[in-house]
Formats: C-alpha cells, structure tokens, sequence
C-alpha cells in the first residue's frame, strides 16, 4: 500500500463517519421533536394515537420512550439530576409531590386559562386534586386509576354471596367461607390474594379506616394510632386465618390462579379488567365480576386510592406550546376514548364516561361507584418511600411472627428517620 | 513523568476525583430537596456512619452478603475446581465442547437467565420442585419463602459464575508439568495422594487469586436479587449493594448511599488483607 494511501485513510474514515451522522440528523432544523416518557402498556400502546397527531401537526415529530413500571421512577430521577429529562412524561401521582419539590415540572396554569380542552371542571375532582401543589396545577390527569374488588361470582354464591361483601365483617365471613368449601373439597386454595409486594391493599384499608398515616404537619409517623392499627390487624388477619397466600410467587400467574379457583377475591385496579378479559379461558367470562370495595361499618361504599397517572411537562423544555399541544391532544374527548379502548385505562375526563363504549360494560359500573369514594395518603416527596416501608412492614406482619404493636412502633421509627429533613425544612430543629 | 501524564490525568478524572467527591458526598445529608435547591445539603460529620450502624436494615443487608458469600464463594471454587478436574483429565472427550457448555452461562445475559430460572424455581410448577418430587421432596416455595431464596440465589450465581473460575483452574491445572505425576505414580502415590500432594499445592497461586477476585465479586452481590426477587421476601436476599441502589437511586439519599459503598469497600479491603496474609503464612 502506498504511503499517501495509508495517510488518507483515516480521513476517509471519518468523513464517512461524518456522513453518516449527519444522514441521522437530517430532519429539517425547524422540526420540533418531543420526547415522551410513558410507561409500562401505555408506553407501548400509546404510539399507536401519535400519527394523527403529527399529521395534525406537521411541525412537530414525537418520540415516544416506553419504560418498565419498575424501573421509571429511578429512571425519571435520574434524569432530572443528569439533565436529560425528556420533554413530557407520564408522572404516577403520588409521584407528583417529589418532582415539584425538585422544580422538574412546570406549571400549567397559563395553558390551562387559554384552553378550550383542559379545565378543572372536565375530570374528576379527587384525581384533580392530586395534581395541584400549593396553587399551581403541575400536571393533567391522564387516567384514573382505582382498586376494586374482583371476585370469582360462582365461588362465592356457592359460599352463600351471591351480592358482593359490603362491610369488612360479610368480607371476613365470605372469606372463611371460601376456604372452608376448598378444605372440604381437598383442594389447596384461598379466599383472597393480597400480594405483598403491593403497598395499596394495607394503605387503602387505613385509607377507609380514616387513619392520617402522619402527625405534625406531616413530619412524624403515626402508624401506631388505632385507626391505622385496627387496620392492619384486619390486613394480617387474611394471613393468619390462612385465607391469603403469604409471599409473592405462589401465584406467579394471576389470571391461572384466578381461573383455577386458587384464590377468589383479589383487590386490583382498571388494567386487569382486559388483562382478565383476555387471559381467563372463554368458560370463565361469566363466572367473575367487579365490586366497589367493603367499608369498615355498614353504609356507603369503602373508600379505595385515588390513584392514576399525569402528563408532566418538564421545565427544562424548549418548545413548551409544542408540548402543550400534545398534552392537549391526549386530554380531549375523541382520545381519551381511544386511549380506553387500546389500553383499557379508565379516562380522567368525565365526558367520556358518559359514551356507550364505557357505559355497556359491565365490569366498569364497580369503577364508576368506586370513583366517587376517592381518598389520598399524605401528599409529600416522601409518600413513595414511606410507602415501601408500609409495604416492607405489610409483609412481616402477613408472616405473622411479630406482634403487630411492636411492628407499627418500627414502621413509625423507620419513617421519622426518613422524616428528619422534612421536620428541619418545616421547623428548623 | 511526561509520558505518563495523559494516562494519569485520565485515571484521576475518572477514578480519584469521583471517589473523592463520594467520600465527600458521604459526610452530607445530601437527598431530594438538595437535588432541587444545593444550599440545603447539609455537612452532617459522621451521622451517615452513625446511621448505618444504627440501621436493622444494613445489617440484614450485611448478613445476607456474608452468608451469601461464605456460603456460595466456596461452593463456587470447589464447584469449578472439581469440573477443571474433570475437564482436564485424559479420558474426557470433546473437551471444546463440555468448555463452550460450562462457560456459556457466563457470558449469557443476567437477565435472560433469571427469566428462565424463574421458572425453575416455581413453586407449582417448577422443574426443581418436580425433580424433588421425584425423589419424594414436598415442593420448596424458593423465591418466596425467607429461608430458601437465598439458597436460591446462591444455585443461581455458582451456575451462573463456576465456568469463568473453571477456564482460570484449567490452565494453572495445564501449567503443573506432566513429569511430576509421573515420578509420583512410580514411587505408587494414588490419585488422590496426587490431587493432595501436587495438584493443590501448585496451584495454591491460582486459587488464591480466585479466591481473592471471588470474594470481591461475592461481596458486590446485587444483580441477582435486583432480577429476580427486588431484595424480597423480608429482605431476605437484600444485599449491601441492593441497599445502596435502594438508597441512592430509589430515594436519592445520596450521602448515605455513598457512606454505604465506602462501609462496603473497607470490608472489601478487609477481607482481601486477610486472605492475602493467611495465605502468604501458609506459602511461608
């Protein structure tokens, strides 16, 4: 090889390399690209709504990024710290309260004021609230997210239920019910699945107990109170009276033990309901049903978790009426229902609700009782860790080999310490 | 000195700066709100320390890690010594072969391995619970019951891990000339005479550096339990590194994640120190 050759080689190389760099680049510079962090089935369904939304919008090109449930909440933090956080992202809404603290999320008041697609009063007011901090509106609701009862209805007529549990006492007696008919026909089964890897099935019976979680404007822990107390003696009582399966991978399928009568009551949320549709064997469709949730006294519904996700615009975005748009775009009517049928995430926005698409299932009448008793766990950056230690705690008390007192007063050790700046931020101890 | 310099000015950006901003970061508070606002990170001294010695987490987190690795480090040595025994023995054939199948689980991702041994390890329909079955075994719960998903763990990583060990004992096996053997069996040495008295000895300098390098992998102990059980159930396989990730990228308590790592790094440093003075005194 000659001399000149071997010299010009490496420039050629990165010529090409240049080239190709800039064939990737190529969009025209005016072009506004929005990323778009969802999550979990939306994240790999919602793409399917984003053509019609660029062929509306001929400037703008989205990109959408879909991340494990598991995975996001370490993902979107660290984001925020590396400074690449994308553009609009899908925020769960206890998650809200962390991001606002760190001034990751813009304000959306001024979009919201000029909308004719968002205002406050097109989505359920519970779900609202949870995306409002101090005055500012930092996020819209993109779907509602609710626990319901899902029952097996044979089983449990059989156990002499042929209406759902209205209080926790018909609850425990149909639970023992159930496992008495399994004893009896030698079959290995429980009455209920209350995993444990699952912080909502614990919060959402002190939610209905009416137990604050916290003291002192949210610094301290009061899990030993005997409202969040009676409640988790009635949690631990499923595990201790064999009624609930302990630990997490006796059930490694949901919808096969579901289907084999393995467990008959499970406490779950909107996304199940065409998960179940799709995965229980053709002979099970009429033999389940949705109820709203037992309250702890006879009267009323018992109140569930007003849960769900927002649409987040991050402060760091260039092109925020760019974004906006698309917020928009996912909030109105046509969407909404579309988003529903793809995903079956029950809409935000309450118009939708009134369409025959929704109103002719079944399954959804529990979720439209359900969305009127809506409560929420204590709304600070810290909820999702104290959350975990409740879980953590949920767990050792399903084992059933501490006493519960000696349990709670741990639990509420663990969450002042994780309190301790939130109490210097407030009084300056 | 000048030829040096790219080299070092690359290793103290990239190696020493990092760690001396950990080191710092382990004496602050800093969390969340100092993630939004610096100015309310505060020095805290030693609290960091404090805390994790006060913490019934941490020393779960330690247990788990030391019977972890007490347990499977030495499982994993004898496990790969016996199958570089068995590989370099005269008789086996197809010796490429058996190599390519005992190494493949190393290079095979972490992830899609533990998707499959999740179904190994099913409770109900497992292919472990059923072999067990066979032999009449009630089914073990693995992965949810406490006791046993950190057995779990260790099967998993000694599968996971015996091939590299393995490839490493081969060629020092390869390295302990033939003649030896020979002079012994002429003097009636047996075999295992020969295993004790030659094969062990020679290759003490290979197994003390596997000891040394498994030890340090064992103590990082996280991708397993990240994969397959998130810690659970009752922190039974939370490892210290778990606890770090937990802490430091979950919560963003960043200070107490950095006092954690440098708590896991001075028993690392421990533990070497230790293995490398027995093993020197007995050498000597």
């Amino acid at each position: 090889m000659n001399k000149l050759l071997r010299r010009a080689y490496p420039v050629c190389l990165l010529l090409c390399l240049t080239a190709v760099f800039y064939a990737c680049e190529g969009h025209s510079p005016e072009k506004t690209v929005i990323r778009f962090w969802a999550l979990g089935a939306e994240g790999d369904n919602i793409r399917q709504l984003m053509p019609e939304f660029e062929r509306r919008n001929p400037g703008i090109t989205v990109k959408v990024q879909s991340l494990p449930w598991t995975a996001a909440h370490e993902k979107l933090l660290t984001s925020y710290a590396g400074n690449s956080m994308p553009d609009l992202f899908q925020l769960g809404n206890t998650w809200i309260p962390e991001f606002q603290v760190l001034g990751a999320i813009e304000d959306l008041r001024p979009w919201i004021n000029t909308s004719r697609v968002v205002s406050e009063l097109s989505f359920f007011p519970g779900v609202w609230a949870t995306n409002r901090a101090d005055s500012a509106i930092v996020g819209i609701p993109w779907y509602v997210d609710t626990r319901v009862l899902f029952y097996r209805k044979d089983l449990c007529a059989d156990a002499g239920y042929v209406q759902p549990p209205a209080t926790w006492d018909e609850w425990k007696d149909l639970a023992r019910k159930l496992k008495q008919a399994a004893v009896r026909e030698g079959r290995r089964a429980f009455a209920i699945l209350l995993p444990t890897n699952e912080w909502a099935p614990p919060t959402i019976l002190a939610l209905q107990r009416g137990a604050s979680f916290l003291k002192e404007q949210n610094t301290r822990g009061a899990f030993s109170d005997s409202l969040f107390r009676d409640a988790f003696e009635f949690y631990c009582s499923f595990f201790a009276e064999k009624l609930a399966p302990i630990g997490v991978t006796q059930v490694s399928n949901v919808y096969q033990g579901f289907a084999e009568g393995f467990f008959a009551m499970y406490i779950t949320g909107p996304w199940n309901v065409g998960e179940f549709r799709r995965r229980l064997p053709p002979e099970m469709r009429d033999r389940w049903m949705t109820a709203p949730l037992p309250a702890p006294g006879p009267g009323g519904t018992g109140v569930s978790l007003a849960g769900g996700s927002s649409l987040a615009m991050a402060r760091a975005t260039s092109d925020k009426d760019a974004v906006w748009k698309l917020i928009e775009y996912l909030s109105d009517t046509p969407q909404q229902r579309e988003f529903y049928r793809i995903t079956g995430n029950l809409p935000a926005r309450k118009e939708v609700w009134e369409d025959t698409l929704l109103t002719s299932d079944p399954y959804l009448h529990a979720f439209r009782i359900q969305l009127g008793a809506l409560a929420s766990p204590p709304a600070i950056p810290q909820w999702e860790q104290i959350a975990m230690k409740v879980q953590d705690y949920a767990e050792v008390g399903s084992v059933g080999k501490t006493p519960v007192p000696e349990i709670l007063a741990r639990l509420d050790r663990d969450v002042d310490v994780i309190l301790e700046k939130r109490r210097w931020l407030i009084f300056g101890e | 000195m000048l030829f040096l310099a790219p080299a070092l000015t690359a290793i103290g950006l990239f190696f020493f700066v990092p760690v001396l901003a950990a080191l710092l970061l382990s004496f602050t508070d800093f969390d969340i709100y100092a993630l939004g606002n610096f100015s309310v990170a505060r020095f805290v001294g030693l609290r960091n320390y404090l805390q994790i010695a006060g913490d019934p987490l941490f020393w779960k987190a330690l247990k788990n890690t030391l019977y972890f690795l007490l347990a499977g480090g030495p499982l994993s040595i004898a496990v790969s010594l016996g199958a570089a025994l068995l590989l370099n023995a005269k008789m086996v054939r197809w010796k490429p072969v058996f190599r390519f199948v005992y190494f493949a689980p190393v290079v095979t991702t972490l992830v899609a391995v533990a998707v499959v041994w999740r179904f190994v390890y099913h409770p109900r329909f497992g292919l472990l619970n059923y072999a067990l079955g066979l032999v009449g075994i009630n089914p073990i719960d693995w992965l949810g019951d406490p006791n046993w998903a950190m057995p779990a763990m260790i099967i998993l990583a000694v599968w996971k891990n015996f091939g590299y060990n393995m490839i490493i004992f081969i060629a020092g096996l390869q390295n302990i000339p033939e003649s030896l053997y020979e002079a012994a069996n002429i003097d009636g040495a047996g075999s295992w005479e020969c295993f004790r008295r030659i094969t062990l000895p020679l290759l003490a300098p290979t197994t003390m550096f596997i000891t040394i390098i498994t030890m340090i992998g064992y103590f990082q102990f996280f991708a397993e339990p990240y994969v397959m059980t998130q810690g659970g159930p009752l922190n039974s396989t939370l490892s210290i590194v778990m606890l770090m990730y937990q802490q430091g990228f979950r919560w963003w308590s960043m200070g107490y994640a950095a006092a954690i790592a440098f708590v896991l790094f001075l028993f690392i440093l421990l533990a070497s120190v230790v293995q490398t003075r027995l093993q020197r005194r007995r050498a000597g």
